[in-house]
């Protein structure tokens, strides 16, 4: 028999093994998320998804669900909080949306957007990132990483190759190939791979596609993260969605 | 309201891309003009702010003279808004911070094939570039920031009638742009 506990007030029914993520996305609640991604174990590692549970902070996309629980996400201290962690990526790296290709189907992008995020606030670092050009077929732009290694995940686990990882620790950790050049072109990376599919920035790009859509009728261009991701969660066909911006703009 | 409210406007490290958004409100420039008058502005072509209720800057900082245009608003307008990315990221100037100024001006100037015998301009008229491009924020305090590249005419709008009817301005879906 399933379990449930309470988001922002309503009951969320989960099954055994669940994560509040998991639970809350399948029963159409919206959490906000970066490095969380439905088909990847849980990284926890970019705290947008934190929400308070019995009035602790905690990262929902690790959190195992519990009978009980009383979690608060939709509230402005952690959208706050939200914020400024958005804020802090775009002041980190260098993220020139005007001149990316993949603006408008930017997860960062879109939860600026959606957070109403208008300026990074902080010292922009404008750190020295050369791009990795090597590869015929693929781009890397380093300036864009935000570490959220699901491009890690997914060519390990998916595509069993290993390209990617992580390497150097605080402010120095940044996006490695896994070659012993260190090129892309070294590795044995194909246009297939999953990895090439979950970049939620812009940093691995086909090349000679960037702006066979336009600008403006992108993802994020039609609807807000907070209904894509809906979407994109697994679900059962009973379960209701409670977004509000896209009920209320539709 | 007893009097209009005064709005300054100008562009530093910009290319006027906001200023032609703003004139993309078209007809409604006149409902605003109901609202506002504009003191320095490249509309108006006056050459000094004096104070204002509402300045907007385009375009980040790139060289001593935007620093000393900066200042000039900052002292004269109750608030402060940047507009467009540069305003707020630094934008594309700022693509040159990784880089040295020395080899990029080097490069331009004495190295690039075109401009042999060339030498680097030291017009004592030319503002100093600055090493770095900063965002507004990092020099003076902004009081709003809207984004995009350029906001859409109906972004700017929207924020400023909300300023100008004592709201917080809200962009919301489909208004906040960052490209």
């Amino acid at each position: 028999m399933s379990d449930t506990f309470q988001l922002d007030g309503a009951d969320v029914t989960f099954k055994p093994g669940q994560t509040v993520m998991q639970a809350a996305l399948a029963a159409g609640h919206y959490v906000p998320h970066l490095c969380y991604h439905p088909e990847f174990k849980p990284h926890g590692s970019c705290k947008l998804c934190t929400v308070k549970i019995n009035g602790r902070t905690a990262a929902s996309c690790t959190m195992p669900a519990e009978a009980g629980l009383q979690v608060e996400s939709n509230i402005e201290e952690l959208n706050a909080l939200r914020r400024t962690l958005v804020q802090m990526l775009f002041a980190e790296g260098n993220h020139f949306c005007p001149s990316c290709e993949k603006s408008g189907n930017c997860v960062l992008q879109a939860l600026g957007y959606d957070l109403e995020v208008h300026t990074a606030g902080f010292r922009h670092l404008y750190p020295d990132r050369p791009v990795d050009a090597s590869h015929p077929d693929i781009l890397l732009d380093f300036n864009r990483c935000v570490l959220c290694e699901l491009c890690v995940r997914a060519s390990s686990e998916v595509d069993g190759k290993n390209v990617f990882a992580l390497s150097g620790r605080g402010i120095n950790k940044h996006l490695i190939v896994n070659s012993r050049s260190g090129l892309l072109v070294d590795t044995d990376i194909a246009l297939t791979d999953k990895a090439m599919e979950v970049c939620p920035v812009g940093v691995i790009l086909k090349k000679r596609v960037g702006f066979s859509v336009p600008i403006g009728a992108r993802r994020y261009d039609q609807r807000p993260i907070s209904a894509q991701a809906l979407d994109d969660a697994p679900r059962s066909p009973d379960a209701s969605g409670s977004c509000a911006v896209c009920e209320g703009s539709s | 309201m007893s009097r209009k409210l005064r709005i300054a406007t100008t562009s530093l490290a910009g290319c006027f891309g906001c200023h032609m958004s703003f004139l993309d409100i078209d007809e409604r420039i006149l409902t605003l003009l109901d609202l506002v008058e504009f003191d320095r502005s490249p509309i108006t072509d006056i050459k000094r702010c004096s104070p204002c209720d509402i300045g907007l800057i385009e375009g980040g900082i790139c060289n001593a003279e935007n620093v000393h245009v900066l200042y000039e608003f900052r002292k004269n307008c109750k608030l402060l808004i940047a507009i467009g990315s540069c305003a707020i990221t630094g934008g594309l100037p700022a693509q040159r911070n990784h880089l040295d100024l020395g080899s990029c001006l080097t490069e331009v100037y004495l190295t690039e094939p075109g401009l042999a015998h060339g030498h680097i301009p030291n017009d004592p008229e030319l503002p100093l570039p600055l090493d770095k491009v900063h965002p507004l924020h990092e020099v003076v305090k902004i009081d709003y920031f809207i984004p995009g590249c350029p906001p859409s005419g109906d972004a700017i709008w929207k924020f400023l009638t909300d300023l100008i009817a004592g709201k917080t301005p809200e962009l919301g879906h489909g208004l906040i742009k960052y490209d």
